[in-house]
């Protein structure tokens, strides 16, 4: 198959093995094609069959998430999942890493994960409406730290920004089990009309292969088998490996492949992501059972001299794969050179089930599609259930100083206010952001109607990390809590899980664990997750990272005039709805204050949770609450000062008789903060007593300082100070 | 009402400004693509903001020698009200139909932050329904929205009152602290000498409804209404 013009490199199980695959992968390989592979037709079985691209650790495990509703339109496994939103809309979204890359290129790793994320939406006919970034750094004292966050949040702004898709929510997270792995999970929500959702499934014989978007080039070759290692030290030699991005090029290719959808001639569409070509072309003939042929002598090219195997896994960015009707070429054409992009028909899809390339009139790769996919590895790797530490106290507990302890919270990296990081995203371009970045839930108008998305982000890898079942769902209950604080009616999910190296049966055990935890929630709460990502081998020089199973959850609001906000009026009377025991396992209390290292974390009681969640939104939806928070991470004090500094009024508060300090800073589940006035108080008491829902009155919104009755007072100013400082003087120290 | 407005490759807050002119007061607005070379006869041109262009070079540079600028520079030379929106004022600057330039953000940084604004001149065609010395809330979102000029033009433009908007407290003074992008003397908005060509860093219109927490943008808008009704 090698002739003169396209000599290939020589090929071992050594080379394979070099590439990422194992010798019995190898051996695999020489099975289904019934000879040796040649270089080329190796580095695209070790792409396909990478842990990115296969999900072979995990196939097993994410099968089980199967939980499905009528809502659903498209569940995991295309670019992105789609959920019905009525008036003949749909949601469409995900969740995807980037975390290798933007450890190695902070602002071009992060830069390229929105850009990725971005194309996976409207590859699907949606028109991106809103990005989100959950960023988690090693400790503020590690020597990197600060240069990779400038990085990230400088990539996510540049990126974002230039395209014009407000970025309105995330999360960012400091904690030393990052150190040398930093997470970067980016999530895009689109908007599309329901009845006209492009899918990747190639059909009818002889239609025409469309390259559209950028040039191809050398960045990026290997990515995904890149982004399927652990790090060591030659990290800096990875660096290109890491894409490029250009955020116009995307905006062009967003605005043409909108438009191009309008009319009639696109079968199906990929954008080619890791392992670029390589991986759209196979998805594309796999899922119509077909075949393809292309030229790689048509492939629009940056450089001179590119060999078969470099632009088949080159992932430079912004570049789409089209199939469309044939005979339509010239009608497609015309849109893209209206907005100036290479366009180039490369192949054609046969019946011959094989993928065939070309290059210099001659064959260089030729693989059966089929086998390749159906059966690439699935690993049944062995698992060990995480082992709840002990729990019980040993260390006695210091007598603690609410003020101070609250102060010492509200300043620390993980509580402090993040306006630093998305004060350089542009969270209002669209001008449909009704609450941005920094509340429970960002809220987005819909095509300017009534209704409008609620969009959030949540996991406490600290949780998951001491009981991974627990902390899972967790994250999936928290951020169903998070869409009824605004009004919205959770919909659907998408998760990123990211973890370390899964043939440690004790990281498989996280993963195994997690996902249980994920199911048993989605089930329960009605929650269905419509797409996700994976991203293992999370680990540097052997030790892991937290194991942190993101979740990004969207819900509807039918009604914009009835949002609630993390904003309270002078004089409105403070509750608290929902079990206020003592957990303080695995809080922030326990981590900054107390240091007793409980591995515990609080309990998740679904079926409480559902209750007092489906009590709370119809009172929203019906206008008895305009203000709602939920008690999260720091428990309840810390989201009594949130609201204050959010509404720039304090408040006078009190805990139940005979409560100890620790009472203030709890992390149970399943709480709201609500506020209403005083001449609603019978109505909302008698109510909650009827439904047997715990409802606490905990005093009352007032003044210019935070008081609690003989306790403490901190001014409005020093609150907002205190919350607001650490972050820009860390980053300008 | 009948309005413009020029899309560029990588403008990106073109419909915003088309669905303000709408919501506020019916307008018919055309949407002008970067490649076309007249502007049809309208009663005010919006250049939006955006990234044209990909900002490369310098934001708006390359704009600024687009086919339909010439047509922009030929109406605003003739008195066409027109309204350069962030990418949009960057684009005034550079084909000099706006005295100044604009550089990087003091602070190196993308801001995206609502904004308090001093109505220093209420006397031009965009701003007649503002008071004189009005404080208004209206956000910012750049990179590059750090106004600078030589003296000389600073004097002159100050002799002429051609600067429209300074950034501001929100008690009115225009302190260090409230300039956000490190402009010469908290300049904010500046208007040509004719008072037909407006150019602004901050966004009206993402401030013209209460739903986006401020409506504090409208009357850059509304008061044109004034001038077209007269």
């Amino acid at each position: 198959m090698t002739n003169s013009k396209n000599r290939q490199k020589k090929v071992s199980p050594l080379t394979a093995y070099d590439l990422g695959l194992t010798i019995s992968e190898y051996n695999k390989v020489i099975k289904i094609l019934g000879r040796k592979p040649n270089f080329t037709e190796l580095c695209i079985f070790s792409a396909m069959w990478s842990e990115h691209c296969s999900y072979k650790s995990s196939k097993k495990w994410l099968k089980t998430m199967n939980y499905q509703n009528s809502s659903v339109i498209c569940g995991p496994g295309e670019n992105a999942g789609v959920i019905d939103i009525g008036n003949g809309l749909a949601a469409v979204f995900k969740m995807e890493s980037h975390n290798h890359p933007s450890y190695i290129d902070p602002y071009q790793g992060a830069a390229t994960g929105v850009g990725g994320i971005l194309r996976d939406i409207f590859t699907m006919g949606a028109r991106p409406i809103a990005n989100l970034n959950c960023i988690r750094f090693g400790s503020p004292k590690y020597t990197k730290t600060k240069y990779l966050v400038e990085g990230v949040v400088a990539g996510i702004g540049g990126y974002g920004n230039c395209v014009g898709i407000p970025t309105v929510g995330g999360e960012t997270y400091f904690n030393k089990n990052y150190n040398n792995n930093i997470l970067v999970n980016a999530m895009t929500v689109g908007i599309a009309e329901s009845n006209k959702i492009f899918y990747s499934k190639a059909s009818g014989v002889g239609n025409p292969v469309i390259y559209v978007g950028s040039k191809t080039g050398r960045d990026g070759i290997h990515g995904a088998s890149m982004a399927s290692a652990e790090f060591d030290e030659t990290i800096d030699s990875k660096r290109p490996t890491v894409q490029v991005g250009d955020p116009f090029t995307e905006k062009l290719l967003l605005e043409a492949c909108l438009e191009l959808m309008e009319s009639d001639v696109i079968i199906s569409i990929q954008d080619m992501g890791a392992a670029g070509l390589t991986s759209s072309s196979f998805e594309m003939a796999s899922k119509g059972k077909l075949g393809i042929e292309i030229n790689l002598d048509m492939v629009p090219q940056r450089e001179t001299s590119m060999e078969a195997f470099e632009i088949m896994l080159s992932e430079s960015q912004e570049r789409m794969l089209i199939v469309i009707k044939k005979g339509k070429e010239k009608d497609a054409e015309k849109i893209f050179q209206k907005w100036e992009l290479p366009f180039s028909i490369i192949g054609k899809l046969t019946n011959t089930g094989n993928m065939t390339l070309y290059k210099n009139s001659s064959i260089v790769a030729k693989l059966p599609i089929a086998p390749l996919v159906s059966e690439a590895p699935e690993y049944e790797r062995k698992w060990k259930k995480t082992s709840h530490r002990n729990n019980l106290l040993n260390k006695k507990l210091k007598k603690i100083n609410i003020e101070k302890s609250l102060l010492k919270i509200l300043s620390s990296p993980n509580l402090s206010s993040k306006k630093w990081v998305w004060q350089q995203y542009d969270h209002m371009v669209m001008t449909n952001t009704l609450i941005g970045p920094g509340s429970d839930a960002a809220v987005i108008r819909i095509n300017e109607s009534p209704n409008a998305l609620a969009i959030t982000t949540d996991c406490n890898p600290i949780y998951v990390n001491g009981n991974p079942k627990l902390g899972a769902k967790q994250a999936v209950a928290e951020s169903w809590r998070n869409l009824i604080c605004v009004g919205a009616k959770p919909l659907a999910i998408t998760d990123c899980l990211n973890f370390g190296n899964p043939e440690k049966p004790e990281i498989m055990g996280q993963i195994v664990e997690a996902i249980q935890g994920i199911k048993e929630a989605t089930e329960y709460l009605d929650f269905p997750v419509i797409s996700g990502n994976v991203s293992l081998y999370n680990e540097t020089d052997g030790k892991a990272i937290l194991p942190t199973p993101q979740i990004g959850a969207v819900g509807i609001i039918y009604d914009i005039d009835y949002i609630a906000k993390n904003i309270w009026k002078e004089d409105e009377l403070i509750y608290i709805l929902g079990e206020n025991e003592i957990e303080l396992g695995c809080s922030v209390f326990d981590e900054i204050i107390q240091n007793t290292g409980q591995f515990q974390p609080p309990l998740v009681n679904l079926e409480k949770e559902k209750k007092i969640g489906n009590f709370v939104l119809n009172k929203i939806k019906k206008g008895f609450f305009k203000t709602c928070h939920d008690i999260s991470e720091g428990g309840a004090l810390v989201a009594i000062s949130e609201l204050a500094i959010n509404s720039e009024i304090g408040a006078e508060i009190e805990a139940p008789k005979g409560s100890s300090s620790e009472w203030w800073f709890s992390e149970s589940q399943g709480r709201y903060i609500v506020t209403i006035p005083e001449k609603q108080k019978n109505t909302l008491e008698n109510e909650t007593k009827k439904i047997n829902i715990p409802c606490f009155h905990l005093g009352k919104v007032k003044g210019n300082a935070l008081q609690i009755h003989k306790e403490m007072s901190i001014s409005l100013e020093e609150l907002k100070t205190c919350n607001e400082a650490w972050l820009p003087e860390f980053m300008t120290n | 009402m009948k309005a413009a407005v020029i899309i560029f490759p990588g403008s990106n807050c073109d419909n915003d400004a088309k669905s303000a002119l709408e919501k506020l007061f019916n307008a018919e607005v055309s949407m002008v693509w970067h490649t076309d070379t007249s502007i049809p006869k309208v009663d005010l041109v919006i250049l939006p903001g955006g990234f044209s262009y990909g900002d490369y070079l310098r934001p708006g540079s390359i704009a600024s020698k687009s086919k339909i600028v010439e047509d922009v520079i030929n109406k605003g030379k003739k008195g066409t009200p027109i309204l350069g929106i962030c990418n949009g004022f960057q684009i005034l600057t550079e084909t000099k139909l706006l005295p100044g330039v604009l550089i990087r953000n003091s602070n190196l940084k993308f801001i995206c932050e609502n904004t308090f604004l001093k109505v220093e001149n209420n006397s031009s065609i965009f701003t007649s329904r503002y008071k004189y010395n009005e404080i208004i809330n209206i956000p910012i979102a750049h990179h590059d929205g750090n106004y600078f000029a030589d003296e000389n033009t600073i004097k002159k433009i100050e002799d002429s009152n051609m600067i429209v908007f300074k950034y501001c407290e929100k008690n009115g003074s225009i302190s260090k602290n409230s300039n956000p992008n490190g402009s010469i003397k908290n300049i904010a908005g500046v208007i040509n000498k004719s008072g037909n060509i407006l150019g602004m860093m901050p966004h009206p219109e993402r401030a013209y409804d209460k739903l986006f927490g401020t409506v504090d943008g409208s009357k850059v808008f509304t008061s044109l209404l004034d001038k077209l009704l007269r």
